[in-house]
């Protein structure tokens, strides 16, 4: 235990000394405009900082260079939940049952019923299956029914190319990058929660013990270092799949080329950039 | 941390509700501050000449509340400290990126407008008053005793057109506040073109309310007649504003359940249950029909003396709280509905706390221990101001 906190603080050491050898160089390389950095680069920065964004201080990654999607397939997906719990742990999220970055629905229609039932693992009867607010499971309520259709359905972040979310915030703390991710930034949000109202498909929550909003962010602390988001990575039927568009053979570009895909609420004019197989019209 | 039970299917990030008491209060105050401005306005720059008595009353009423307005939503930050980020990098497609900038303007506006309106008495005072408060008075006249014609109506002038900039400033500000509900598309329940209409009119009913509930209490309490057609006049505008009120939120309502949009059956849940207390008889019933109908029933029977004062007084209590549970009702109902449009959130207020409800009534409360404080140093009655007057002329 120990061993790992050790091997934590030091890997947490690296990363800030790496993140600040990374601005010194984009700050030397603005300064005295050297070929110390490829073409590219410079020019990324001058266009990033042209417009007014700030440049991500992640060593050995270009924002302009990437644009991040997300692709579900409800079709294989079994409801095990590892997804959300891997997400809770990797991100730090409040662990009950009403702060989720992530999370699974799961529709249910019965022999001569029209609509589903919609449940999730917030549900109290499924809380009480697990036994405790920071385990997720899907109780085996309706074993007795006969059961015509059902399926589940992971929800996360859209991402979405019109963010609802940025357009309300009154700071500019939440903010859309170069690279389609939509990101807040914790030490300037003031906590309004206008956000989480603006949002149509709940994806935000308010962190009451930070005081501020949050939100699923494709781990962009991972995707940033060329790995997969949490997610993606712990779920073991490959319903989640992560990419860069601009890869034309990824995983996501793959996907959204081989498949019919849909949006979820496309009436919002929100453009989201999870990409969803296999959902019904009765999705929320 | 609220949690909220829930029936039928709601996004787990939804189970507790963001926009409490508080942000109940916040467009509320506002509502005071628009209207209580109109009632100002309809003297200063109308020409209501009934409404004098009450005049300089309003403008107090007016600024002790909009001093006040910026407190719930400060209280409500997760991060009260940081509220200035959003005056120092404003993100301007936000709608309450502009709240810091407008409240600021309006309250110099306010403050100025009652600093011309009472620079009379100021200067009066500063002249006979002796010890601390003539200091207070001292500074407050700005080092300027002028009080010849020409300055007066140097003053009248300014008076004039800072009322007159403040009917759009006043009336904006609320509208907006309307806005910032009624511009989200996530929420069927909010998202209505009527919504700042809606806020706008029955801000200004609230506002009327309050300055006719609290002249009448101030009659009492300095035990002078109340001003019939002053009282009259305001209860006319009171039913005015009422008409058009009670007309928008039913066309609002009626095209809502008219076109019947995705959601729009559990929408009729709520509004068949949950809201049949807070909309149906407290907002509708109890607050709007009611106090019209006695205002009609007096009007049509030519009601006057002490009969008149109560219900008038009586209707306006009425009107205030039926405002009140709008605002209840849009801020907590909208959150009620959950976005899924599957499933209802009953929220349960907490008593203490930051979110809490005595938070939330003490916020409320705070407006008229200022007002208090601003009667007792800007006297608005005018038979005092007229008596100080007096006094400096004898000398």
């Amino acid at each position: 235990m120990e061993e790992n906190e050790q091997l934590e603080k030091q890997q947490r050491e690296r990363r800030d000394f790496l993140s600040c050898l990374g601005s010194a160089i984009a700050c030397g390389a603005a300064a005295v405009a050297t070929n110390a950095l490829s073409p590219q680069a410079t020019a990324a920065t001058r266009e990033a900082a042209a417009d007014g964004s700030p440049v991500p201080a992640i060593p050995g990654y270009d924002w302009t260079k990437h644009s991040w999607a997300f692709g579900v397939d409800a079709t294989k997906c079994i409801g095990c939940l590892r997804c959300v719990e891997a997400c809770k742990r990797e991100n730090d999220v409040p662990g009950d049952a009403h702060h989720f970055r992530t999370w699974v629905e799961r529709y249910v229609y019965l022999e001569d019923e029209d609509t589903p039932r919609i449940d999730s693992h917030h549900d109290p009867v499924n809380i009480e299956a697990s036994g405790s607010e920071s385990e997720y499971r899907f109780a085996n309520r309706y074993k007795d029914a006969k059961v015509d259709k059902a399926f589940f359905v992971p929800k996360l972040c859209n991402q979405c190319t019109h963010p609802a979310c940025v357009q309300v915030c009154p700071t500019g703390a939440t903010y859309k990058t170069k690279d389609g991710v939509v990101l807040i930034d914790h030490a300037y949000c003031i906590g309004c929660q206008y956000c989480v109202q603006a949002c149509p498909y709940g994806a935000r929550y308010f962190d009451e013990e930070k005081g501020v909003s949050d939100k699923c962010t494709w781990c962009y602390h991972r995707i940033t270092k060329g790995l997969q988001p949490a997610c993606v990575e712990a779920c073991p039927v490959g319903a989640r799949i992560f990419g860069d568009r601009n890869d034309k053979q990824s995983p996501i570009s793959q996907f959204i080329r081989n498949n019919r895909v849909q949006v979820l609420r496309p009436e919002t004019g929100n453009a989201p950039n999870v990409f969803y197989v296999g959902i019904d019209k009765d999705v929320v | 941390m609220d949690v909220s039970p829930f029936t039928g299917y709601v996004y787990p990030n939804e189970t507790i509700i963001s926009w409490t008491a508080l942000i109940v209060v916040y467009p509320y105050l506002t509502g005071l501050v628009a209207g209580a401005f109109t009632i100002s306005s309809l003297y200063q720059v109308f020409g209501f000449r009934h409404l004098k008595p009450v005049a300089h009353f309003a403008l107090l009423v007016s600024l002790s509340c909009m001093v006040v307005v910026p407190l719930p939503l400060l209280l409500h930050l997760g991060h009260p400290e940081r509220a200035f980020n959003a005056m120092i990098t404003p993100h301007m497609t936000s709608a309450f990126a502009v709240f810091s900038y407008a409240a600021a303007f309006y309250v110099i506006l306010l403050m100025l407008e009652t600093w011309f309106v009472f620079r009379p008495y100021i200067v009066h005072q500063a002249q006979q008053r002796e010890g601390l408060l003539a200091w207070f008075y001292r500074v407050l006249s700005l080092g300027s005793y002028d009080l010849s014609e020409k300055a007066m109506n140097y003053d009248r002038k300014w008076i004039f057109a800072l009322a007159i900039i403040g009917i759009p400033g006043a009336h904006g500000l609320h509208g907006y506040v309307g806005f910032v509900f009624g511009s989200l598309k996530s929420r069927e329940w909010w998202s209505s073109d009527l919504m700042p209409a809606i806020f706008l009119f029955s801000a200004i009913i609230s506002g009327t309310a309050l300055v006719i509930v609290l002249y009448v209490l101030s009659c009492k309490l300095r035990k002078v007649a109340v001003d019939l057609p002053c009282l009259k006049v305001m209860a006319y505008a009171l039913w005015g504003f009422m008409m058009f009120t009670l007309l928008l939120e039913g066309v609002e309502f009626a095209s809502l359940v008219y076109r019947g949009r995705e959601g729009i059956e559990i929408i009729m849940e709520f509004v068949r249950g949950p809201l049949i207390v807070p909309f149906f008889i407290l907002q509708f019933g109890i607050g709007s029909v009611l106090p019209l109908a006695l205002i009609t029933f007096m009007i049509w029977r030519g009601t006057s003396g002490k009969a008149l004062v109560v219900g008038v007084a009586m209707s306006a209590v009425l009107v205030l709280l039926a405002v009140l549970m709008m605002r209840w009702n849009v801020v907590i109902g909208g959150q009620e509905i959950a976005k899924t449009g599957k499933g209802l959130l009953a929220y349960h207020p907490a008593i203490f706390g930051r979110e809490g409800l005595l938070a939330a009534a003490s916020v409320l409360v705070t407006p008229f221990v200022l007002l208090l404080v601003m009667i007792r140093l800007f006297p608005p009655w005018e038979e005092e101001a007229t008596s100080a007057s007096l006094v400096a002329s004898a000398r």
